[in-house]
């Protein structure tokens, strides 16, 4: 069977960062309960959210992401304690930069996914994708070069 | 004012109370002046300047100084005195290894802006006694222009006249400026559409050359190894191929000053492209004023900065959906 | 470039049947770095595993992907596989391609292109990979128990029983906690005192265990098998090696208004005290508050009654630094303050007490020595009325909103003990339900009902209104048949919700152990490991987790005690080598990492370096703490110049996985 690489109608390339104690195992159990969301959506684990560089998000638009989404666990209720608090704060910054260099902010979202939470992760990554559908391909932070033809 | 710096720091050098002077010095033309660190009486007598070109802040070249013998003497305007303070608070100047003569500002010239007026063959500049205007003398005559025409353009909404940390106070001290209008620009493109703004700043950026000059001058730029030049940062970018580059650049290099920034404004008054990089600097502390509270890096020893704290009931990122943005 | 082994799971039909695994197989192959590709039915089989290890010797593999279910599922299943054929085991990347992609899509050709995407970047990713050794340190064998309620006595006890010191820090100047104060116990109905003093002289006695009785936990560094803890003993004014406990000096004192805090103030004590007899350690105490001696310098009675000079007015606050391998928190609980329900009257008037008082007041010890007297004039009460959940599953600020667990049982028990003792009390319970899941512990309830005639009623107390003759009249609701009544009562008794000791928010702090927004610690995993602080060697015992009775409290203590004994029994830890490091020669100093380290792993040092022109320069450099860094990547970020990396989850390596997803 050969893969079919056409594909006329837009679908959006999505960057999903989780943190392996909560979002990450709460992709899992969306997975484990057969809550489907589109395959758009390419899950990173990292440790957690606070080891998530603005340079992470910002790299992934330019090799070609339409969106990139950030979820850990739910403040409190961090593995580490603190990281969540300290994601908070630099992804509120980052987006709110985004925003003000005039770049969609619907690009972005940051939600917080406990490993409980199945069903909102799969919530969660369904309206994403729609409305980065929706924006259409990325253009105003795009590396032209990276453009999938 | 400039000969009561020079007695100064030649009575300190002779007293053996410090090594070296960190000062401006004399360019080719009145208004080249460089930061330098004097070593020898007599080039201080000679090269020394101070006046009103004398913009460039001093406070990052004592890094390199801190752990040399002796001690250095630096004098700083106010602003350079909180980029001053907060390199103490980052370690990256040993404040015992300083002897900090804190100086006045009035706000410094910016030349381009002087010679946009048309005026030509500076030789040199002086407030005019009511300090509403300079008077610049030329090859052709003296020319007087007014203060608020021509001033830097961190001079024209000047945060503060107070020095935070010092040794040794030469004149008066002055306040914090409490009505400054330094976020008004900010503002302004916070109310523009996004594809205003979009536009805005990629007319802007795309100007950029990338000769770093911003990352150079900035004192909170002051990392060993800049991540732009590390091949192992996975952003390592020595010119931008286009603007998604010129993006990535500004907003990693204001972000890694983010909180750490005294917006001194020095990067917007090296760029040689004239971008208004302050504009994204200001963006941060403008967010992270409204958001986690009023805060000035380099304004006291605090240690922790907006991004190395955090309360339980900070703003969660989607406030950035219902912010700003749309004002129409 | 690694020599990588791409290894692709069908787990039977589960993935499968949505990704056609031989195309995956066959299209990583191509991949930078791919020598070898397989599929197979399980790859967690015996037989999968096999084929792993055969490839990898085979094919001289240094570094391999499983395209498989999630790492979480069996991440350290083929890192074992890994080890066995001799590769580190931290060369090996799980593609989830079960859980977020084969059980999530329908299609089959969309599921084969993200499980080959996935793929691609686990195989970027392990590209980038370096061996990792995890870190080794040595144990100290030692353990510190805070608080020395029955959870923490029965922590210290089985630790020393299996013959490792433990120290435990008690806040109060004796042992015992809350338990001391309680007089029977459900649903057994035996004495408290007379099953736990024994326990508290075990305490003292045993060689492994030292008790530090008035004192505090001041400050916390290290980490697990390591920690540092000063321990801050409070000024009791009593040479404690000396004072034999005689207690002369406790009926001598001339300050005798001092509310006994043992009897929740319902009597004095002196101030000078001993808080009861059975105190472990039996030593005195004077109370700073209340001495005439240390406030004005003006009696000295005790002093000149001691016959062994054990008293010191000059004694001063003392600290001992004392080392310990593994911390256990057992801080215990507290009844909140009634004082908010105004409906409840409990501050106009003496006669509405609360459970605990209720239980001195039953008390043989007790300020009326075990006969049931109301507190405001001393006569036998002729009716009581229970108000149950005061404060518990509580909606408002007032209270809190959990169950406090104990109360249903302890509120029976008073009940029933009423009722027996003196048969002609009429005894009203008033509750939203009657909560008894444990052993025996419904049958329990049930007696009070059915044997003792307790009068049980569903509905709320409204309003408790004292009048002029000393009668409570209680207005409140049967739910049950739907009409208001109103009881009048000699005595109202009132179950306040449980709360965890104000001690414990502090302790958590400097334990850097989590707590939820009541402050009880949470555990590691609530099913799991329920006896463990998501810190490490942070371990739980008793109420300072959640409300418990004293049968869980004593399962759980020694279950921590069982945990803690793990720890101690090795000799050295291995540590997580996924953490940060930080490249020396990009460091600036400038310590923003160590502020968002919530675990305090890194510190600084200055060191000499050699500049290109043979010169040397002194610089300001962090360094990781390996054993006590977590891995968690906070300082990553934080770092400007990106001299601070995590292994195991590299910059490089994230970066790579983002292009790889891209692509």
């Amino acid at each position: 069977m050969q893969v079919n690489e056409t594909n006329k109608e837009f679908r959006p390339q999505i960057v999903a960062f989780c943190c392996n104690w909560c979002s990450y195992a709460g992709a899992d159990l969306a997975g484990t309960n057969r809550l489907s969301y589109p395959a758009d959506v390419k899950i990173i684990r990292v440790p957690c959210s606070c080891r998530i560089n603005p340079m992470f998000v910002l790299k992934a638009f330019g090799r070609g992401a339409d969106g990139v989404i950030i979820c850990g666990c739910h403040p409190g209720d961090c593995h580490y304690t603190s990281g969540n608090y300290f994601a908070r704060r630099r992804m509120t910054l980052l987006f709110s930069m985004l925003d003000y260099l005039g770049i969609e902010k619907e690009r972005t979202r940051l939600e917080w996914v406990s490993a409980a939470e199945g069903q909102k992760f799969a919530e969660t990554m369904n309206s994403f994708v729609e409305t980065v559908t929706k924006l259409g391909p990325n253009k105003r932070l795009e590396d032209i070069r990276c453009k999938r033809s | 004012m400039q000969k009561i710096l020079i007695e100064k720091a030649k009575q300190l050098i002779c007293d053996g109370k410090v090594a070296r002077v960190l000062g401006w010095k004399k360019g080719e033309f009145c208004y080249d002046i460089t930061p330098f660190m004097f070593t020898d009486v007599k080039d201080l007598e000679e090269n020394f300047v101070f006046d009103d070109f004398c913009g460039a802040n001093l406070s990052k070249y004592l890094i390199p100084y801190a752990r040399k013998e002796g001690k250095t003497l630096v004098f700083l305007k106010p602003c350079d005195s909180y980029s001053f303070t907060q390199l103490i608070n980052e370690h990256r100047i040993i404040k015992d290894s300083v002897y900090a003569v804190a100086i006045p500002c009035y706000g410094k010239a910016d030349v381009d802006k002087i010679k946009a007026k048309g005026i030509e063959g500076i030789l040199g500049i002086k407030p005019t006694s009511d300090r509403n205007g300079y008077a610049v003398s030329t090859l052709y005559g003296e020319e007087t222009v007014a203060r608020d025409d021509v001033l830097l353009e961190k001079c024209m909404s000047c945060k503060s006249k107070k020095h935070p940390t010092y040794d040794e106070l030469l004149f008066e001290e002055g306040e914090v400026v409490e009505d400054c209008t330094r976020f008004d620009e900010v503002a302004r493109i916070e109310a523009m559409t996004p594809e205003e703004r979009f536009e805005f700043f990629r007319n802007e950026l795309s100007r950029c050359i990338r000769c770093n000059a911003c990352r150079n001058v900035c004192p909170a730029c002051t990392c060993e190894k800049c991540v732009f030049d590390n091949a192992d940062s996975g952003v390592e970018n020595k010119a931008a191929a286009n603007d998604f580059e010129d993006k990535l650049f500004h907003i990693i290099r204001a972000y890694h000053v983010a909180g750490r920034c005294t917006d001194c404004g020095e990067c917007t008054r090296v760029c040689p492209q004239h971008i208004p990089l302050h504009l994204l600097n200001r963006k941060f502390i403008k967010d992270m004023n409204e958001l986690y509270g009023d805060y000035m890096a380099g304004s006291s020893a605090e240690e922790k900065t907006p991004l190395t704290s955090y309360k339980l009931d900070d703003a969660e990122p989607s406030i950035v959906y219902q912010r700003g943005g749309d004002k129409k | 470039m690694q020599r990588i082994g791409v290894f692709v799971c069908h787990c039977g039909t589960n993935i499968a049947s949505t990704v056609d695994v031989r195309v995956v197989a066959e299209n990583l192959k191509s991949e930078p770095g791919v020598v070898f590709s397989a599929e197979y039915q399980y790859m967690c089989s015996e037989a999968g595993q096999k084929l792993i290890i055969d490839a990898i010797k085979e094919h001289n593999l240094g570094g391999i992907v499983v395209c498989s279910c999630s790492p979480r599922m069996h991440e350290a299943t083929f890192r074992k596989t890994a080890a066995a054929a001799g590769l580190n085991p931290y060369m090996v990347e799980i593609a989830n391609i079960r859980e977020q992609c084969s059980w999530i899509h329908k299609d089959k050709i969309t599921a084969t292109q993200k499980a080959i995407v996935l793929g691609r970047a686990a195989i970027a990713k392990v590209n980038l990979n370096a061996p990792l050794k995890a870190g080794e340190t040595p144990v100290t064998k030692r353990a510190l128990v805070i608080g020395g309620g029955i959870a923490g006595i029965q922590t210290a006890l089985d630790i020393a029983e299996a013959g490792f010191p433990v120290d435990i820090v008690e806040k109060n100047p004796t042992i015992g906690g809350k338990m001391t104060q309680i007089d029977k116990t459900f649903p057994t109905l035996d004495c408290a005192a007379c099953i736990l003093t024994p326990k508290m002289v075990d305490c003292a006695q045993n060689e492994n265990i030292k008790i530090y009785s008035y004192s505090e936990v001041d400050a916390v560094t290290g980490f697990v098998g390591n920690f540092t803890v000063r321990i801050r003993r409070k000024a009791r004014y009593v040479k404690e090696d000396i004072c034999t406990g005689c207690g002369l000096c406790t009926e001598k004192c001339p300050q005798k208004k001092v509310p006994d805090e043992f009897n929740l103030g319902l009597s004095n004590r002196r101030a000078i005290y001993i808080p009861f007899a059975q105190a472990v350690p039996k030593v005195a105490t004077i109370d700073p508050d209340y001495c005439t001696m240390l406030k004005s310098g003006k009696c000295g009675v005790c002093s000149k009654v001691c016959g062994v000079k054990a008293i010191d007015y000059t004694q001063k606050d003392e600290f001992v630094e004392e080392k310990y391998g593994a911390i256990v928190v057992a801080t215990g609980f507290n009844p909140i303050s009634v004082d908010k329900y105004d409906e409840f009257s409990y501050s106009k008037s003496a006669d509405v007490v609360t459970s605990l008082e209720y239980e001195r007041l039953m008390n043989a010890a007790g300020p009326t020595s075990g006969t049931l007297l109301r507190p405001s004039d001393l006569t036998h009460p002729k009716t009581i009325v229970f108000v149950q959940c005061v404060g518990s599953r509580c909606n408002d600020e007032r209270g809190k909103s959990y169950c406090s667990k104990i109360c249903c049982m302890y509120t029976a028990k008073h009940a029933m003990l009423t009722r027996e003792k003196y048969p002609d009390t009429d005894v009203y319970v008033f509750y939203i339900d009657v909560r008894t899941p444990g052993k025996g512990f419904d049958e329990f309830y049930r007696r009070a009902v059915e044997e003792y005639g307790v009068h049980y009623i569903k509905g709320m107390v409204g309003k408790v209104i004292p009048h002029a003759d000393g009668k409570l009249e209680v207005q409140a609701a049967d739910l049950i048949a739907n009409e208001q009544i109103i009881v009048n009562a000699d005595m109202v008794v009132l179950a306040a919700a449980i709360e965890p000791d104000k001690s414990a928010r502090s302790i958590g702090t400097m334990l850097t152990a989590s707590m939820d927004t009541n402050d009880f610690f949470t555990e590691a995993h609530p099913k799991l490991r329920p006896v463990e602080s998501p810190t490490a060697g942070i371990f739980l015992s008793g109420a300072c987790q959640g409300p418990k009775d004293i049968p869980e409290t004593v399962a759980q203590a020694s279950a921590a005690a069982a945990k803690v004994i793990g720890v101690l029994a090795k000799n050295t830890l291995k540590g997580n080598p996924c953490v940060a490091h930080s490249d020396e020669q990009m460091c600036n100093g400038c310590s923003q990492c160590e502020k968002v380290c919530p675990y305090g792993a890194i510190t600084y040092v200055e060191k000499e370096y050699r500049n290109f022109d043979r010169t040397t320069i002194v610089r300001r450099v962090a360094q990781v703490n390996e054993a006590v860094c977590q891995g968690c990547g906070a300082c990553t970020v934080t770092c400007p110049s990106g001299a601070m990396d995590l292994k195991g989850f590299s910059t490089k390596q994230i970066m790579a996985e983002v292009d790889a997803i891209c692509k």
